[in-house]
């Protein structure tokens, strides 16, 4: 409940913030635009434009427009979100300030010019008090729109009630989604119901639904701001890819740092390439990554290195930002068989193998990885076939394949009783969980003491059980009871490293 | 009982609307006179009124009011001087009469006008100030328009067919309190209208337009004898006619 409230504060701020702004702009445009018809028809155009853009390409695409103007501006987080949702609600509130002051009476404006008002008074006097109604219309519409959208902002690393929704859909917690879409939907009747109230008052000129409209708005947004005034304590943010190990590990780590005494808040389902960035820009304080994705992706590293020196590399490249150390599991590519096929690595694979069936994901066979342990072992396959993740499983369970792909935290390797192959040379790239810290973290002992615990102290089959308490198909529970478990069943010594 | 409104000199005033809407008029309505314009549509009556007070601007020639050219000065400082009252009026629905009433006042930054006053020379009733023009009828709206233009003491009124969308009985009594206002405040009144007989009743001159210019300019009565030329003629032979079929109904 709490957070939910948290997360609602911040949709709210966000979604006030951007019809700021649009108002900011849309009014003295759309003023502008009204007796200039090629300005009008630009203005409009380009609005509109803007509107058909989906409004996830749109907070996308600020990103690497943000990247562009670079200078510590903040391409992650609340920055994006506005400027595109501010992007977002000038459509309706432009069209209704043109479509409002065009609309109205041309006696009226014939008596003001007649009586001798200024452009200013005609505008004070008379054009805004009867074109008010009509442009309230118009932000009531941006108002409903940007509700919506602000769910959005957290592909974006914004906070919104939209962590919910992404949260439920990457674990499949339908509950927790249905949540989130109920909570924003409240949030836009809510919102739509009190700017009717002043847009009632505006065209009937009732005082007292013109007053408790507007006090019904500025009690919402005060009640929004007081989770943010409340401790003072600058919240740390912890980062957390698109899939729920990492959900599970963000929790982790937050709920270590809460009980230190810290405020924090999370940026989940970033992207893997945004999330790295993120952390060295300062946007997200802690995320746990994998050393092979860093390796290859980031560092472009083509060929795999011994453990010491992958991890050494690293923490050298990362610099200002800090590998804390590896948390004791690996998230690698492996392969995996039933158990009882009296395989036991991947060199007596390779002597079975013409007689045996590879299931794969949908990419593999296409991975560096395949390759690298397909020439150190001269694997060749009877067949070889790629399935979504799911079906992949199945498959396996089936015997349609004897082989599969996997990653080697999966809670299906542990759930479904799979023998995972090993790798005696070394072809296949180390993926250590690591942990990592932004900055400002660095040398901050506090922080770092918060989080060290946790170097070493997940052993891969902890992680998988973990996982698949999230991942199974029934009796799931959320990433943050999963990591409620995993906090009770870390080993109790540190590992070595 | 008080000096009288202004002189108003039109000299070689033209404006061009594609073709010629008003073409070199040469006029002056005497200080303190009431003048009717009188045409058929697209005569330039309306264009040649809405150039005193620049809601026009003229192409070519210039105006002045008591010898003062139109043209100096911002267009709002001319406007608050000068009266207007027009067939739509326009009222402002978001006020009440008194709001409506003392809006040119508040524009120009002057005193508040007494409402009550203002509402008895139009003569209707003071608590008519609280209502909304939406609750008026036709003619009380007009009534209104009539005591705001009047309300910052205006000397100069131009009314462009101020009652032309009033029903007969309605308009007759307006026109005839509002002439009387003319004379009892000494007022300059132009008055654009297409009704000959409002213009031979309630005005001192009559200057017939067409095609923008003024094909004729003469009293009533010299109207009615017939002196002034063939397009007034035509205009004054309908009420004519019609005074004269009413006069042998009744025997």
């Amino acid at each position: 409940m709490t957070e939910i409230a948290s997360l609602a504060a911040h949709h709210i701020l966000l979604s006030a913030a951007a019809l700021g702004l649009a108002l900011l702009i849309a009014l003295p445009l759309g003023l502008a635009a009204v007796r200039r018809p090629t300005l009008a028809g630009v203005v409009l155009g380009v609005a509109g434009a803007i509107q058909t853009i989906p409004g996830l390409a749109l907070l996308a695409l600020f990103y690497p427009l943000l990247l562009m103007v670079g200078h510590g501006v903040p391409a992650l987080g609340f920055l994006p979100a506005w400027l595109a949702l501010t992007l977002y609600a000038l459509l309706p509130i432009l069209r209704n300030v043109v479509a409002g002051i065009r609309g109205l009476d041309p006696a009226a404006i014939e008596a003001a010019d007649g009586i001798g008002m200024t452009a200013m008074q005609r505008l004070r006097l008379v054009e805004a008090p009867l074109a008010a109604p009509v442009v309230m219309a118009g932000i009531r519409t941006a108002t409903v729109w940007t509700i919506g959208a602000a769910t959005l902002a957290t592909t974006v690393g914004a906070a919104s009630l939209g962590n919910l929704i992404f949260a439920g859909l990457q674990t499949e917690d339908w509950g927790q989604v249905l949540k989130g879409c109920l909570a924003s939907a409240a949030l836009a009747l809510a919102a739509d119901g009190l700017l009717a109230l002043v847009e009632r008052g505006l065209a009937r000129r009732e005082r007292w639904s013109l007053w408790l409209g507007a006090a019904g708005v500025a009690i919402g947004l005060l009640a929004a701001c007081a989770p943010l005034a409340g401790g003072g304590q600058k919240t740390v943010v912890v980062g957390a890819k698109n899939f729920s190990e990492q959900y599970i590990l963000a929790r982790l780590i937050g709920d270590r740092l809460e009980k230190a005494g810290y405020t924090v808040s999370y940026r989940e389902g970033l992207g893997s390439a945004v999330a790295l960035r993120a952390l060295r820009q300062g946007d997200i304080d802690v995320y746990v990554d994998y050393s092979g994705t860093i390796w290859a992706d980031s560092m472009h590293r083509d060929k795999p290195a011994p453990r010491a020196e992958t991890l050494a590399g690293i923490a050298d490249f990362l610099k200002p930002a800090a590998l804390v150390g590896p948390l004791g599991f690996e998230n690698a590519y492996a392969l995996a068989m039933k158990k009882g096929r009296g395989i036991g690595n991947l060199q007596a694979l390779a002597a079975s193998a013409p007689s045996l069936r590879l299931g794969t994901d949908l990419e593999f066979l296409s991975r560096p990885e395949w390759r690298a342990v397909q020439s150190a072992y001269g694997l060749h396959f009877a067949a070889q076939r790629a399935y979504s993740p799911t079906f992949m499983y199945r498959a396996l369970e089936s015997g349609q394949a004897d082989v599969i792909s996997a990653f080697s935290s999966d809670g299906r390797i542990a759930a479904d009783d799979l023998a995972v192959l090993a790798d005696p040379k070394h072809a296949l790239p180390g993926y250590d969980a690591i942990l990592l810290v932004s900055p400002a973290h660095a040398h901050d002992a506090r922080f770092l003491a918060a989080v060290k615990p946790l170097v070493g102290a997940i052993p891969v089959a902890a992680m998988r059980q973990a996982n698949y308490m999230v991942d199974r198909d029934s009796g799931k529970v959320p990433p943050d009871r999963a990591a409620q478990w995993l906090a009770a069943h870390l080993a109790k010594k540190p590992g070595s490293k | 009982m008080e000096d009288s409104g202004p002189e108003v000199r039109f000299e070689q005033v033209t404006k061009r609307f594609g073709g010629l809407a008003v073409d070199h008029v040469d006029c002056t309505v005497a200080a303190g006179s009431f003048v009717a314009l009188v045409g058929g549509s697209g005569a330039g009556k309306s264009t040649l009124l809405r150039m005193v007070n620049r809601l026009v601007e003229p192409d070519e020639g210039r105006i002045t009011i008591g010898g003062r050219d139109v043209g100096e000065g911002p267009a709002p400082l001319l406007r608050r001087r000068i009266g207007y009252v027009f067939q739509s009026i326009g009222l402002m629905p978001h006020m009440d009469v008194a709001e409506n009433i003392a809006l040119p006042a508040r524009v120009a930054g002057g005193v508040a006008p007494d409402v009550a006053d203002l509402l008895a020379m139009v003569e209707l009733p003071a608590d008519y100030a609280v209502r909304r023009p939406d609750a008026l009828s036709g003619g009380e709206r007009q009534r209104v328009g009539v005591a705001r233009a009047l309300a910052t003491g205006a000397k100069l009124m131009l009314l462009d067919e101020p009652f032309g969308a009033l029903d007969p009985v309605t308009r007759d009594a307006i026109g005839r309190r509002y002439r009387d206002l003319h004379d009892r405040l000494g007022l300059t009144s132009i008055m654009v209208t297409h009704d000959m007989a409002e213009a031979l009743l309630l005005a001192d001159r009559v200057l017939v337009m067409a095609k923008g210019r003024i094909v004729a300019d003469a009293t009533p009565a010299e109207m009615l004898s017939g002196k002034a030329g063939p397009e007034a003629d035509a205009l004054v032979a309908v009420p004519a006619r019609q005074a004269q079929a009413i006069e042998a109904l009744r025997g």
